[in-house]
């Protein structure tokens, strides 16, 4: 398996990765506490930004409502938490089981009823809002006043509870972080990411070379939702306290894909090299005008950044930097 | 009394159901013969209502005759739009179109954000409380003007498309680009008009709008879904298939109110929308487009 994850990549590709994910566990140790938040929501983004690739980058299925499956991961575990007192280490089972149905259910209709490209993207968009307004209306899940998490003393570390500093938080997302780019270049590389990039590059001859195209996409929708089920249980136990309209609204999905758009869709260190590029400039940005009081700031320069890749760089930021680091033949990142 | 309540209710759906079919128009004509599909749908609308709030507060102008003064504003900017920067990504693959559009509305959203801040805002016209008796319904003074301005704004579009060269080239061009390169028309300026009379008509929309509902920066995304549902309802470039779409959700969505409850509305248009995607995706009165 080491064999195959690291087959024709490059010593340098290794090394560099590996000095990378050294800086990234050391930073909690010289890191600001602002920092390493900023660091947080990065990692946050390149984690769910990666799930989505899988999705899109991968197979070619749009979804602009991925924020449905952070919701419903969320929403899961911390009502399962706060009413039971469940664990989220047991919580996350329920919670990625329910939003890898939720994906099947959407999949399976998308796929089964041929329904394509911005239709498809539509139908994701539609079950997020529903959902949203369902939770929105239900009193269990604490409606539109939001559901609040109990909160410990945040210096010690309940680790059986997911309750501590940020510091935790920091490390967890970046295990998942990482696991998931492991993950992707194992199926990126296997002959269910090769079925992938046959059908989101021709389906109609993927069809007909008898690439059987409703199962693979299925899997690509089941692992890209259960994966976003687990960042859900991360961000509700993150935060605190989940509201269904920030929670699902579709501002929020295409927030959580704007990194990998920019870092490069279809690549596998895109999404992580997006979200570090991204998040922290639109920090910068409200930081530096912060006396100004601008509300949308950063959201604004964010959407500004989307459009100048997609206008100038459609391909993203990673192809372009991976050439500059001479990691052109597949690299560190991509895997093609 | 509860069928004249029925009554009542389902008439005022019915004029909001216009203005919703005249925005939804703008969706589908640029569909229609652009082929892109305009995520940036309802936050341009947005813009158009704040245009329109502006001129009311301070040139004192009620927004009925702001319509032709935002409508044009907004043709300029969607003009612009098409011919600078949508006019490039035509080549690249659809999810970097819709991204595009979709990073054009986050950027007009924040960008009313930081012009007018978070908070709900009107306009106040002389009329806004009085009503109109007819036999055993009372109407609100202010909808059936909106109503009927939708009507004509929407007739308008139908008879340019219908009667003018101007119109007919624009249809050439979305039943055949090659066709009509081949023919000597001017597509790329063609296209921006499109564009342009599409943005128009959310201008139209938004100014009119105004006068029923607050205007915020978030409103936007609510209302660019509004109009897909609308559209993909009625067939996405079918123009009377909008307007079909947009009286269906306009009443739908007044007695779901009244039925269920107001904030339940939307998810019965949710439910339409999945419905309509499954059992009839090329929408009521759409023809099949793959």
């Amino acid at each position: 398996m080491i064999a195959r994850l690291t087959d024709g990549l490059p010593p340098r590709a290794l090394a560099l990765l590996a000095a990378f994910a050294a800086v990234m566990a050391a930073a909690p140790f010289f890191a600001s506490d602002y920092v390493l938040s900023v660091l947080i929501i990065s990692l946050y983004f390149a984690f769910v930004g990666q799930a989505w690739n899988l999705m899109l980058g991968f197979a070619g299925q749009l979804s602009l409502g991925h924020a449905l499956f952070v919701g419903i991961g969320a929403y899961t575990s911390a009502a399962l938490f706060t009413h039971f007192g469940v664990s989220p280490w047991v919580g996350v089972v329920a919670a990625v089981a329910l939003s890898t149905l939720m994906g099947c259910v959407i999949g399976y209709l998308g796929f089964r009823f041929s329904i394509r490209g911005v239709y498809f993207a539509l139908l994701t968009i539609a079950f997020a809002e529903f959902t949203g307004i369902m939770v929105d209306n239900n009193a269990w899940l604490g409606g539109s006043a939001g559901l609040f998490l109990p909160v410990k003393n945040a210096g010690s570390i309940d680790l059986l509870n997911l309750r501590g500093p940020p510091v935790l938080f920091y490390y967890m997302i970046l295990i998942l972080t990482g696991a998931a780019l492991l993950l992707c270049r194992l199926l990126l590389n296997s002959k269910l990411g090769l079925y992938w990039q046959a059908i989101r590059d021709d389906q109609e001859a993927a069809e007909a070379a008898g690439v059987p195209l409703f199962r693979y996409k299925m899997i690509a929708v089941a692992i890209s939702s259960a994966l976003t089920g687990v960042a859900g249980v991360w961000y509700a136990f993150y935060y605190n306290n989940l509201f269904p309209e920030s929670t699902f609204a579709t501002g929020r999905s295409i927030e959580l894909i704007l990194g990998t758009v920019v870092g490069g869709v279809g690549t596998l260190f895109g999404p992580i090299l997006g979200a570090l590029i991204l998040t922290p400039l639109g920090e910068l940005l409200t930081e530096l005008t912060s006396g100004l009081q601008i509300d949308g700031i950063k959201t604004f320069f964010w959407g500004f950044c989307v459009v100048a890749i997609v206008l100038f760089r459609p391909s993203g930021v990673w192809p372009w930097l991976a050439g500059l680091l001479k990691l052109d033949r597949s690299t560190g990142g991509d895997g093609r | 009394m509860p069928v004249e309540l029925y009554l009542n209710v389902a008439v005022s759906g019915l004029l909001t159901g216009l203005i919703y079919g005249l925005s939804a128009l703008g969706l589908s004509v640029i569909f229609g013969v652009i082929r892109i599909v305009n995520f940036a749908h309802g936050e341009i609308m947005v813009m158009g209502m704040f245009a329109t709030l502006v001129l009311f507060r301070h040139l004192g102008i009620d927004p009925l005759y702001c319509i032709p003064i935002v409508a044009a504003a907004l043709f300029a900017f969607g003009y612009l739009l098409q011919d600078l920067v949508v006019r490039r990504i035509v080549h690249l693959p659809d999810y970097m179109q819709f991204l595009l559009m979709a990073a054009i509305a986050v950027m007009i959203v924040s960008l009313c954000l930081m012009i007018f801040g978070p908070d709900a805002q009107g306009v106040q016209v002389a009329y806004a409380y009085d009503s109109f008796q007819i036999g055993p319904l009372l109407v609100d003074k202010v909808r059936i003007y909106a109503g009927i301005a939708a009507l004509v704004v929407s007739g308008l579009l139908f008879a340019f498309f219908r009667y003018t060269d101007t119109g007919k080239a624009i249809r050439a061009c979305g039943d055949n680009q090659v066709g009509a390169l081949v023919v000597g028309l001017n597509v790329r300026h063609l296209f921006a008009l499109t564009f342009g009379i599409g943005t128009a008509c959310l201008g139209a929309a938004g100014a009119i709008l105004v006068l029923l509902i607050d205007v915020h920066p978030y409103l936007g995304p609510s209302y660019t879904l509004l109009a897909f549902i609308i559209v993909i309802i009625g067939g996405l470039g079918s123009l009377p298939g909008a307007l079909l779409g947009g009286l269906l959700i306009g009443v739908s969505e007044a007695l779901a109110g009244l039925v269920f409850q107001p904030s339940m509305k939307s998810a019965v248009s949710f439910g339409l929308l999945i419905l309509v995607l499954l059992l009839r995706p090329q929408g009521l009165l759409g023809k099949e487009v793959r």
